[in-house]
Order: C-alpha cells, then structure tokens, then sequence
C-alpha cells in the first residue's frame, strides 16, 4: 500500500473516529443542554438523565480515541493544534469532568440543593462544551496564527473571533436540536409533549443558524470551496446535507421520530464531510504565510506506524461496533427508572 | 517560574490525581468479579448485594477514572507539543491502541455492569463484569507500554525528516513488537497490576473490618473478608516479586535511576552495601543518618555478594536525577510494602484460626491499610517518573547504534507561556479539589449505608418487576411506586 494511500486512509479514519464522537456525544451533549427547560420535576430529570446514563461514557470514549488516533497518525497535527487552543481545550476538559461528575453524583444524596447544584453544572458544562468544539471547528476552518515550526502566533482572543462564535452557536443549535430527537424517542407522556413543543423551534433556530454560517463561510473562508470548485462531485454532499436538514420536520410531520434521529445524525455527518472537504489536504492552515501550514503530508507518521495502526483499526473496530451494537440494544426502549438508575 | 518547571507540576499534579482512580478500579475490578463469580456459583443473594454494593462503589471511581483521565490524553498536546512531535509515532500508537483495544471495551460493558442488573441475566451481567475488568487490564498494559517505552526504548530509530526546510529529528517505529516488548514492559506491567490488585483487596478488606468493628452487615462483611484477604496476601507476595524483578534490570537499563533510589553516590570495587533509612544530600553526595546492610545492594542486584553496583559518579552530572525523592518514595515504597505483606498474611492466619474479631487492631489496620495502598501505588510512580529525569525519551543503543534521547526540557509546547501553565495549574487545582472532597464525601456516604439487606435488595427488585409490567400494559410515565411521588414533591 502507497504511502499516500495509507495517508488518505488515515484521514478518512481520524473523521470517521470525529465524527462517530460528534454523533453519539451530540445527542447526550443536547440533552444536557436541553434538561433544565423540559423536565420539571425531579421524577422527570432523572428520567431525561438516565435516557443518557448507559450511553454517555462510551460515546465519549470517541473523542479520546479520536485524540489518541490523531496523535499516532498525524503527530505534528496534534501537537500544533492542542498546543494552540491551549486555554480552550483545558476548558473543553473542565466541561467534560464537570458533566462526568455531575451525572454521577447527583442521585448519590437525597437533598434537593445537591441536586441542583449538579443540574445547573450539568446544563453549563454541556452547553460550553458545545460551544467549544464548534469554536475550534469555526478557527480551524478559518485558519489560525500559525509561525515557522507550527508555532502558534495568537491567543485565545484570537480564537474568539464574530466566525468561529457564529460555528459554536451552529453546533451548540445542532446538538441541541439532535439530543431533542433522542429524548422523545426515549420519553412518553407529558415529558415527551414537552419536548416535541421544543423540536420545532429549535429546528428553526438550527435552520436559521446554518444559512447565517453557510453565507459567513462563502465571504469570510474562500479558500473553504476551493474542492468544491475543482471537483463538481463534491457537491452532492452539500446537497446531501440540504436535504437531510429538510427531511428532520418531515419525518416528525410523519411521526417517524426515529427517521428523524436518522436524519439529523445525517446532517452532522454532512457537515463533518464539508469540513472535510473544505480543509483538505491541510490540517490547520497558516493566515501568516501557507508555507507554515499543518498539512497531510508534513503532519504524518512514518508508512510503519500507518500501517501497523491501520491492523490495529481492522482488528479493533469490528469489536468495538459489536458491542457498542449490543449495549444500544440492551438499553433500547422508553428509558425507565430501575433500581440501578443514576 | 520557568515554563518547563510549571509543566511538570501541572502534569505530576494531574497524573497523581489521576493515579488515585485507576489502580482502585482495576482492582476493585477484580473484587467484584470474584464475588459476581460466587453469587453465579452459589446463587446466595448475600454474593449478590454484595456484588451490587461494590458496583456502586466502582462506578463512582470509575468515572472520576474516566474524567481524569482525559485531561492525561490532551495533555500531551497542549503541554508537551515539542515531545509529541518527537515520538507520536511511537508513543501515539500505544495510546490508540488503549482507546481502540480498552477504553471501549471498558466504557461499552460498563453500561451493563451499572445499569444492567434488572435487564440482563445474571450470567450475562458476570461476563459484562469480566469485561470490564479485563478492558481496565488492558488499558493497563497500553499505558504502561507507553511508559515503558520511555524508560527502556526499543524498536525504533531516529529519522530525519525535513520540515519547512529544516531537519527535524523523530523517534520512528521499526519492529512493533520489540516496542511494545520493550526491556522493562513486562516486569513493569506485572507489578503495576499487582500493585492495582493489592489496593483493591485492601479497600475490600477495609469496608469489611470496619463493618465487623461496628457490628454490622456481619454476612457481607464475612463474605468479602474470604475473597479480601487471600487476595491481599497473595498480591502483596506478588508485589514484591515483581518489584524485585523491575529493580533488578534497572542496573543495566537506568543505572542512574537505580544508583538514585538508593543514593548511592561513590563507586568502589567493594561490594554493595543496602541503605535502609536515611537523608540523602545531593549537593555533598553524602547520606545522613543512615543504616546499612553490608553487600546487600550487591546481592538484590546481581544474586551474588561480590560484585559492585555503579553509582552516580559514573554518570555525567548533568544527566544524574534527583536523588532525594526517588530515594525516599522507593523506600517509602517498600516499606509499606513489606507492612502491608506482614499485616495480610497475620490477618489470613487469624481468619484460618477463627479468632480476626477478636484482634481488633488487626482489623484497625485493615481498616487503614488502602491509604497505605494507595500512597504505595504513588510512591512507586514517583520514583519511576523522577527516576528517569533529565530524560522524558532515555537515550538506549539499538543495534549497537548510540540513538539519543529527548530531555524533559526539550520536550515542552514551543508556543505555551509562563502564564497559560499557571491558570491551568489554578483551574485544574481548584476543581481537583472540589473532586476529592466530594469524592470522599460520596465515598462516606456508601459505605456509612452499606449494602442493601438481602430482603431489602429482593423487595427492591420485585417492586420493579411489577412496574415494569404495569407499564409494559400500557400505563404511562406517571405510574411510579408511592416512595417515588414523595421524592417528585420536593
């Protein structure tokens, strides 16, 4: 297998790991977005929390492996990107313990105050997680400070640009709406009418979101179409996304909830592939000079690793689709609370 | 303060904090497994509120595990880029491969193990459980891999590469095996685990005599105490094996470790004599206070009682280690090692002889001993990790080639200021220690309510079979047992 091969191979997989993360850990990201304003009593709060509780940890076992996957195949990629959204990622790690710890403890002690305590952490770390990663898709895309020898030139108020805010509203609107579709596949009864009341609204907010974005990109990103201009084809993801976005009402028109879930799983993928395509072939592209750009083939591990990663992926995802196959079957159904509920 | 002195207490502090998590669950792991195993055998439901219990408390740990953890994975990114361009070749395959072969593993049965007790059959649920252990084992052996590649490498060579114009030095892969076999994975490997599996039978074993201390939960208690302390025993004896066998290869792979940890500052042609206690000074390369055993380093080192062990002075001064904490931490190591070894197998032989309750301060030390496990587990870690300095990757010669080595001053985040490192240090510190007081607090608060009875576990269980029934003929949402509408009305 070419070099060149095993690199595509490896980009391929680093977004499938991405995306896989962004699917699974979007919806359990939107429900704890979401909870505070669906759940009104603490019988209906655990319900919504433990429609996530089994689910949780191993969707977000994706981003750890996606991290531990690009550090192997891409290791100048890793190292120039978390070195650069420094302040933003351990920030990104504090939502992440903040949500972990707050879903664990809170059932743990029968006072009304520790509850809320966890229910409002729970709310804040999955709402700025949120806004995080789609602020660190929304730099990437746009490009970063990048010096000589991949060192990052700016600071987190660089990052924090009116472009990459605009990317964080879009995937917080997205995860949002996604863990919506979730908690009414996985509630009944009134909980459920008031989430469906929520699907709508938020639907527009997302819809609304993604042509501000689809517009901000086209002036703000040129070189964001330059594949698409090169080669045509590529536009039957755009197009794919459209209609994805389009069938979510439609499919809860039909009341076709779980075709809906489909569907906007569907447009996070749409999405992750144009931001595939709108990067490619770089990682992080330099605004000082293209010369310090984190590209494919200066960001790459040796043929070797590749290849024995790549043996590592064929043995491993199979068992990992397997069972996580298994586990979503086990807990399938309305959630219901049990005597092993959170 | 300088950057590179800022990283490494941000990155000691958050790796310690850490390492408090996944030794307890790996071995608690264990623990569970082992009385999932009796209930399966025996189906006495004492087995099963016990195995139920200890769920409890694994999920607890294990998500604080799970939350630390992540930061250890991005850390090496933010914090030390300059080192993961270095060797994300080699280093960065062993961590996919702990996220591929492990986390999930790990993270998919977990689901099971916690919230599949009502939903699974009890055969599935102990094969869930053994799943989990056995992820967490594997996560073990990939992070200790990593480790181990860092202090013994192997199965690599140095490359060129030409970036941007310049020539930029990489470690890169050229035999997995011999990377992942590296000189020193397996004997670190094997007393890591028995590390973890001493912890996790002293936590065990704890609970259990604080219960018999207090009278109470006496079956449950009695129950782990005869899966507990044979464990114990049989892990710390293991312990100190393994321990010897790491030690004993350090003298041809680390010998500066080695020579640190027992601060021993001049070569002779004398045999080697062991340090039992001291004050080491590096300044004056001179040791206070201490009490020797004539020939004994010579002949825990080589098995003779003739040859001489080298000292630091054969090594070149700017690659010596510090010496006062890898030698104390390597001593505090043993010697609660060799405690823990002494207080398990009297605590086995009073058990055999049926008279442990009535030597209460037997069962005190139980009662103690996992804080004794713990600071072990840290202890070792500590003298392993300073051991190694200057060094992050050790220089090793491969095929009669010299290759050389990256040191810890090298391998910062080229563009990561002073500043940065100390706000992570604060926010990290700040909410680390909200964690550990809550998690103590949590951690209380299960064992002060104990496993449930076995009548209150089998009236737990049947009220929620017929729920599930209720609903299952159509009742909706609303339909929960009289103690749960109290809780909706608060």
């Amino acid at each position: 297998m070419s070099y060149e091969l095993l690199t595509l191979i490896w980009f391929l997989l680093i977004g499938v790991l991405l995306i896989g993360y962004t699917i699974l850990d979007g919806f359990d990201l939107g429900v704890g977005i979401l909870h505070p304003f669906v759940a009104k009593s603490d019988i209906e709060r655990r319900l919504v929390i433990n429609s996530i509780g089994p689910l949780w940890d191993g969707n977000e076992v994706w981003l750890v492996t996606f991290g531990g996957a690009l550090f192997a195949a891409f290791p100048n990629a890793y190292a120039t990107v978390f070195s650069s959204f420094y302040e933003a990622f351990h920030l990104l790690l504090a939502c992440l313990i903040g949500r972990a710890v707050s879903l664990e403890f809170r059932s743990k002690v029968h006072s009304p105050k520790w509850k809320t305590y966890w229910d409002v952490s729970f709310f804040l770390s999955s709402l700025l997680a949120s806004v995080l990663l789609g602020v660190a898709g929304g730099n990437v895309l746009a490009g970063m400070k990048l010096g000589p020898d991949f060192h990052y030139n700016g600071s987190l108020l660089d990052q924090l640009t009116w472009y990459p805010l605009l990317v964080g509203l879009l995937t917080t609107s997205l995860f949002a709406l996604h863990g919506a579709i979730y908690l009414y596949m996985k509630t009944e009864g009134d909980l459920q009418r008031r989430v469906e009341a929520n699907i709508l609204k938020l639907f527009f907010v997302f819809a609304a979101m993604y042509v501000i974005v689809t517009v901000a990109t086209i002036l703000h990103v040129p070189h964001a179409t330059d594949n698409l201009k090169d080669y045509p084809w590529l536009w039957i993801v755009p197009i794919a996304n459209a209609l994805a976005v389009l069938n979510i009402p439609r499919a809860m028109h039909l009341g076709r909830p779980g075709y809906a879930f489909f569907s906007s799983a569907m447009v996070i993928l749409a999405l992750a592939l144009l931001f595939a395509v709108a990067i490619f072939p770089n990682f992080v592209i330099s605004n000082i000079d293209p010369a310090f750009t984190v590209t494919l083939e200066n960001a790459r591990s040796s043929p070797a690793t590749l290849k024995n990663m790549l043996i590592i992926a064929v043995v491993g995802i199979p068992c990992v689709l397997s069972y996580t196959v298994v586990i979503y079957w086990i807990f399938r159904g309305k959630v219901k609370l049990d005597s092993a509920s959170y | 303060m300088d950057v590179e002195l800022l990283s490494r207490l941000q990155f000691a502090g958050t790796i310690m904090f850490h390492y408090l998590f996944p030794p307890l669950s790996i071995g608690l792991g264990l623990q569970l497994f082992l009385c999932e195993l009796a209930f399966n055998w025996t189906k006495n439901p004492v087995w099963e509120s016990a195995a139920r219990f200890w769920t409890r408390v694994f999920a607890v740990n294990f998500a604080l595990g799970v939350a630390t953890g992540i930061v250890m994975e991005f850390e090496f990114g933010t914090n030390w880029a300059a080192y993961s361009r270095f060797v994300g070749d080699v280093f960065g395959s062993a961590l996919a491969a702990e996220g591929i072969f492990a986390f999930f593993l790990e993270s998919g049965f977990l689901a099971v193990l916690v919230f599949g007790w009502d939903r699974v059959g009890p055969r599935f649920h102990l094969f869930s459980t053994a799943m989990v252990f056995l992820g967490s084992v594997f996560s073990a052996v990939w992070i200790v891999v990593a480790n181990s590649w860092q202090q013994t490498p192997a199965g690599y060579e140095i490359v060129w590469n030409e970036i941007q114009g310049k020539q930029v030095p990489r470690a890169e892969v050229t035999d997995f095996w011999a990377m992942v076999f590296n000189p020193s994975s397996v004997d670190r490997l094997t007393h890591t685990l028995m590390g973890a599996f001493v912890l996790g039978a002293f936590f065990v074993a704890s609970v259990s005599a604080y219960y018999l201390l207090k009278n109470r939960h006496r079956d449950f208690a009695k129950k782990c105490l005869a899966i507990s302390l044979p464990s114990a025993l049989l892990f710390s004896f293991l312990s100190a094996i393994t321990g010897h066998d790491s030690a004993q290869k350090l003298v041809e792979t680390q010998p500066a470790k080695l020579a640190a940890m027992e601060a021993h500052f001049h070569s002779s042609d004398e045999p080697t004599g062991l340090t039992l206690f001291g004050w080491p000074d590096a300044q004056q390369e001179e040791i206070y206070f201490d009490v020797k055993v004539p020939r004994l380093l010579s002949f825990m080192v080589y098995n003779d009682l003739e040859t001489p062990v080298p000292a630091l002075d054969q090594i070149p001064a700017d690659e010596r280690p510090p010496v006062w904490i890898p030698f104390q931490m390597f001593h505090l190591m043993v010697g609660l090692g060799t405690a823990m070894l002494a207080l398990a197998a009297l605590a086995v032989f009073l058990r055999y002889k049926g008279s442990l309750e009535s030597w209460r301060w037997v069962l005190w030390g139980l009662v103690f001993s996992p804080v004794a496990a713990m600071v072990a587990n840290q202890a070792g870690w500590i003298t392993a990790e300073v051991g190694r300095q200057p060094w992050i990757v050790y220089p090793s010669v491969q095929g009669g080639v010299e290759m050389m080595g990256l040191r810890t001053s090298d391998g910062l985040s080229e563009s990561v200021v002073a500043s940065q490192v100390v706000s992570s240090i604060i926010m990290f510190g700040i909410i680390y220690s909200l964690l550990f007081a809550i998690w103590i607090f949590v951690l209380n608060a299960k064992i002060k309510h104990g496993p449930d009875s076995v009548e209150e576990m089998q009236r737990l269980k049947a009220e929620h079979r017929d729920e599930s029934m209720r609903e299952s003929i159509g009742h909706s949402g609303r339909s929960f047992g009289g103690s749960m509408m109290e809780d909706a009305g608060e």
